[in-house]
């Protein structure tokens, strides 16, 4: 049992990032707290991407003459540049949405908005 | 040029996105214009598609030249028309109807970037349709939900905001579980194109990698066509999004969902996968597809708000694509794919017409369209005649859909579904005649305690503009002219779905 956790211990790592992100997302009433749950959340998948690329004993992929390399494999590390950039994307949206909340309700807590929507419907 | 249409429909309506707020500039009408001008381009090029796939068969398109397997592939079959046309009219309907409705609910100075979003939230549309790499579904999901969560945070009313949020917040767990689905298929496969993951997975189906990757891309893709437990970001989306969004959203967003549902299910995984596990998936899609049914239908009943209750009623009739999913067989499918088209063009239209009372009245209260009947008579018919169509009245498209999900229930065996569809029915028959009966039969307020009939004529016909009822009448003309002329579109989607079922 131990050794599984301890030689994959990024995909264990992976798990707990990625159930945590989704714990904040859940249990925090905080909309900024949302969405960094949310950025750990996304990143999670990303650790999990890069790792399985990794070969043990694996170099950068940079062709390399003559010499007989073990590479590792770039395309999830490629596919995960475009992950990043969409995270960052849905941050600034989530981020600029956050700001038109806090100036049209003058608060950014879930409970006090819903219980503001209840009343002046 | 005719060889370059597959990416063309892509990339068209991308670079206008990007060209549009720079003409915004310089005439605010004028982003419009090419608005209207792309989304109508793009519906021309899906008709042309489909022209060439009904005479020639599937296409596949290799993006930069590069072979499939190593380069990205746009695959366009029958499968891919049908859904690609739906996006692309309905589109371009939003687009003519957008022109007053969004002048009046977000304010002229903003249209210019309005149309930019909504122009790269049909780009990612039809790229989810158009490509032929998983991974690329993914981009495009996420490309269309960006765009989808700002149009919705546009509405008039500050809860719209919040609406945004929270379907952000769904969205991008949804759109990550896809992602780590995706990822483990790549672990095991080392491929990304679909139809090459299709031919390696076969002898990694008893591995509990690929069951995991399925487990986990089947619940991101519920949360994005919002399959009832994990509805929840619809109703508030669809209720205080702008009118034209709220239309344009329910007629293709979640139909597009449901398109990667079906070629993630039957073209990356196959029948044949779903035999080989302990248990039969096909019986918990049912399960969730039933509840959805009932659940959708029931809370539509009991709403006040008009669009809130149309957004309900999505719930339930998403639920009946995904019924006709879970059976498996050919009908069960042309069923599902015959729902997606009448749910587009049924759901289309009463938003568009809804959106019609909501620029002249500004009212959504269902007590509120009391006596629109006289008011707006030509936008009310078209209501009328979607909502007679979504109860499933012979000669109108809901008929059809529901007719062959009753065959093919009956085929398989399960006569049961028989009764969930008429209950389901006979409950949107009874919150469509809560609306109808107010519009037609029940006189305005203030009205009924006046002096007879002489002075009602007070209330002039004050209907929609000419550029608003134009696309309302034509998609509600739709609902009939499918309804009488079904075997067009069904033997379309017989085609897409003996492709998918091979």
């Amino acid at each position: 049992m131990i050794e599984i956790i301890l030689t994959k211990y990024n995909y264990w790592i992976y798990i707990i990032l990625m159930m945590a992100g989704l714990y904040t997302i859940v249990a925090k009433g905080n909309l900024i707290k949302k969405v960094i749950g949310l950025n750990i959340f996304q990143t999670a998948v990303l650790l999990f991407y890069v790792s399985m690329s990794k070969i043990e004993g694996g170099t950068a992929p940079i062709l390399m003459k003559g010499a007989e390399v073990l590479y590792d494999n770039p395309l999830p590390q490629v596919l995960m540049l475009t992950a990043i950039v969409v995270g960052v994307s849905v941050t600034a949206v989530a981020l600029a949405i956050i700001l038109l909340i806090y100036k049209a309700y003058g608060t950014i807590e879930e409970d006090q908005i819903l219980e503001m929507n209840k009343h002046n419907d | 040029m005719i060889k370059h249409l597959p990416v063309l429909v892509i990339a068209i309506p991308l670079l206008a996105a990007i060209i549009i707020p720079i003409a915004g500039r310089i005439n605010r009408v004028l982003s419009w214009y090419i608005a209207t001008a792309v989304t109508f381009i793009c519906f021309i090029i899906s008709l042309s598609l489909l022209q060439t796939v009904l005479n020639e068969g599937r296409i596949s398109y290799w993006m930069g030249g590069w072979e499939p397997p190593f380069g990205i592939e746009y695959v366009v079959d029958h499968l891919t028309v049908f859904v690609l046309i739906i996006v692309s009219f309905m589109a371009f309907m939003g687009t003519v109807y957008a022109k007053k409705s969004i002048d009046n609910e977000i304010g002229p100075h903003r249209t210019p970037i309005f149309y930019a979003i909504y122009l790269l939230f049909v780009t990612g549309l039809m790229g989810i349709v158009m490509t032929g790499d998983i991974f690329n579904i993914y981009v495009f999901l996420e490309i269309t939900s960006i765009a989808g969560y700002t149009l919705i945070a546009v509405g008039k009313k500050r809860q719209s905001l919040v609406a945004g949020f929270n379907y952000l917040i769904m969205g991008t767990i949804g759109a990550t579980f896809i992602l780590l689905g995706i990822g483990y298929l790549y672990l095991m496969t080392g491929t990304l194109n679909i139809a090459d993951l299709a031919n390696r997975l076969p002898e990694l189906y008893q591995t509990s990698a690929v069951i995991t990757a399925f487990a986990i891309l089947a619940i991101g893709l519920s949360i994005k066509v919002a399959l009832f437990p994990v509805h929840i970001w619809l109703p508030n989306s669809y209720t205080f999004a702008p009118s034209v969004i709220s239309a344009v959203m329910a007629a293709t967003a979640t139909k597009v969902g449901a398109y990667a549902m079906y070629r993630i299910l039957f073209t990356v995984f196959t029948p044949a996968f779903f035999a080989s596990l302990g248990f039969q998936v096909a019986h918990v899609l049912l399960v969730m597809a039933v509840i959805a049914i009932l659940a959708g239908s029931i809370l539509a009943v009991s709403q006040k708000d008009i669009k809130k209750m149309l957004a309900y009623s999505s719930v339930g009739q998403i639920g009946y694509i995904v019924l006709g999913v879970s059976l498996m067989t050919v009908t069960g499918l042309m069923g599902s794919m015959l729902h997606l088209l009448n749910h587009a063009v049924m759901k289309g239209s009463l938003f568009l017409a809804v959106g019609a009372v909501v620029y002249r009245y500004g009212i959504t209260s269902i007590e509120g369209l009391r006596g629109m009947g006289k008011k707006m008579p030509v936008t009310m018919a078209a209501f009328t005649i979607a909502a007679l169509s979504m109860i499933g009245v012979p000669l109108t498209v809901g008929f059809v859909s529901k007719w062959y999900l009753a065959v093919a229930s009956i085929k398989v065996g399960m006569w049961y579904l028989i009764p969930v569809i008429m209950i389901s029915s006979l409950l949107t028959a009874v919150y469509f005649w809560r609306v109808i009966d107010n519009i037609w039969f029940k006189a305005a307020e203030g009205e009924e305690h006046g002096h007879g009939h002489a002075v009602s004529t007070g209330t002039k016909a004050v209907e929609a503009p000419l550029s608003m009822l134009v696309p309302t009448l034509t998609v509600a003309v739709l609902c009939i002219v499918f309804g009488v002329l079904a075997f067009a579109p069904a033997s379309l989607a017989e085609q897409a779905a003996m492709i998918l079922l091979k």
